[in-house]
């Protein structure tokens, strides 16, 4: 049995922990040490732990606030937000942090990316693509949260960060983010037929059957925000996480081979 | 007290967690007197083959390590690159291996494969064992996180400890006399892990 990885993805804000709607209008969902810890508890696949205010703020990642994080993570960590220098990288990885993540400076400083993985191995450095559809509809790569558009399209922008030595593509469609809409199955089967390293997928996720169809496109593991922390209808702030049993019938078995 | 070898590389901190999570102390040292008086010893790696065994063999420990784990017999566990570098050569780099085990380590081959994944491979897999084990104890039928483009290939098949499928089944863990290694990340592996670090701790 193939087994896919499900990952959460926590937003730091302003010291808490929020969720977004297209990269917009955030909602607070509560503290991120407790919400990692109730994640631990439901022995989750992997977190992503992004703040995305460093990269804005002109800083790098918050090592103490990082460190309270991961000493309740007792599962694989990835971080992303304002990572500039190896060093940082370092730091992080002493403190726990399993893989890195980047998405300013790898548009910005794609040398970062070759020298992390020369450091600490491919398979721990992730490229963080931000896509939205222009006013043309063809799919342009973001970053600063979706403020700062590109003229990179996403394909050749995944192409040339698994050149660069990155070991993994964390692909996010900004105009699906909080929707609930399902993932962008067109943007995923592109970027995935792209390269041979592997693809996250991330937006739009409303269920189990969003994780199969994002699978089928191509993507080799699949992640989510809102999903995670909310109920709906309402919105209310609730952590959860399916069941390995929900995994195993839902989602492993139902992938095509 | 196990010592966690600190020799520039690695998530050692996890490692010390997990440990303390599962109720034993550890000591993250790099210190040739406190791995003299080690009960167990813990070899950790990430990241590229020849930065691991560079800077291992710079800094000044490997006689010390060899000397417990080949006169005193000193239990050593490995975990990812550190396994890898228990082995002859890598297909990864340059670098002579330490060739405390029989064998070499190589890169995944996708075209051997039964139906095409990608590489590195990332996630958790299901382990299991084909010999008996003391670290293997309470573990059937669990899974482990993976993140790796290399595995090992030991020349002697009895020292195959663990094995697991991503494409074709590859050996996972090692175990020869008082050496033992493990590919994925058993810190990351939330009880299991806990519980084959527990393991280690207490069962040998």
């Amino acid at each position: 049995m193939k087994r896919i990885r499900v990952i959460p993805v926590l937003l730091l804000h302003e010291g808490g922990l929020v969720k977004s709607v297209r990269f917009k209008n955030y909602q607070y969902v509560g503290d991120p040490i407790n919400a990692v810890k109730i994640f631990n508890e439901k022995e989750i696949d992997e977190i992503v732990v992004l703040d995305i205010d460093a990269s804005k703020e002109k800083r790098g990642p918050d090592i103490e606030r990082i460190r309270e994080i991961t000493s309740e993570a007792f599962i694989p960590l990835a971080y992303g937000g304002g990572i500039s220098t190896t060093e940082q990288v370092k730091e992080l990885f002493y403190n726990g942090v399993e893989k890195v993540i980047f998405n300013y400076q790898a548009i910005h400083q794609t040398s970062l990316i070759t020298e992390t993985a020369k450091l600490v191995g491919s398979q721990s450095v992730v490229a963080s693509i931000d896509v939205k559809k222009n006013w043309l509809g063809s799919y342009k790569v973001c970053t600063l949260n979706g403020s700062e558009t590109t003229k990179a399209d996403p394909v050749s922008f995944a192409r040339q960060m698994a050149e660069a030595g990155a070991g993994e593509i964390f692909l996010n469609s900004i105009d699906k983010d909080g929707t609930y809409g399902g993932y962008d199955l067109d943007l995923i089967k592109q970027v995935c037929e792209a390269v041979s390293i592997p693809v996250v997928a991330c937006g739009g996720a409303s269920g189990l059957p969003d994780f199969v169809k994002a699978v089928d496109a191509g993507a080799s593991a699949v992640a989510a925000g809102s999903l995670f922390v909310f109920q709906r209808p309402h919105q209310a702030v609730l952590i959860s996480y399916p069941s390995q049993q929900q995994l195993e019938q839902q989602l492993f078995s139902a992938i095509k081979q | 007290m196990i010592v966690i070898v600190d020799y520039g590389v690695g998530n050692l901190t996890s490692i010390q967690n997990m440990l303390k999570k599962g109720g034993t102390t550890s000591l993250i040292s790099g210190k040739e007197a406190d791995i003299l008086s080690a009960s167990k010893i813990l070899l950790p790696g990430m990241g590229h083959f020849d930065n691991c065994m560079q800077r291992f063999n710079a800094s000044g420990l490997r006689s010390t390590i060899e000397k417990k784990v080949f006169t005193d017999k000193t239990p050593l566990l490995g975990i990812c690159v550190g396994l890898q570098m228990f082995m002859e050569s890598s297909e990864e780099g340059n670098e002579a291996g330490l060739g405390w085990m029989a064998g070499k380590t190589v890169r995944f081959k996708p075209e051997q494969m039964n139906h095409s994944l990608k590489i590195p491979h990332m996630g958790w897999q299901e382990v299991k064992a084909v010999k008996q084990s003391a670290l293997w104890k309470g573990l059937e039928g669990s899974r482990f996180y993976f993140a790796h483009s290399f595995y090992v290939q030991p020349a002697s098949v009895s020292d195959t400890l663990l094995m697991a499928d991503y494409g074709y089944t590859i050996a996972v863990g090692l175990e020869k006399d008082n050496i033992l290694g493990v590919q994925f990340h058993p810190e990351k592996s939330h009880r299991f892990g806990m519980q084959m670090l527990q393991n280690f701790a207490n069962n040998y």
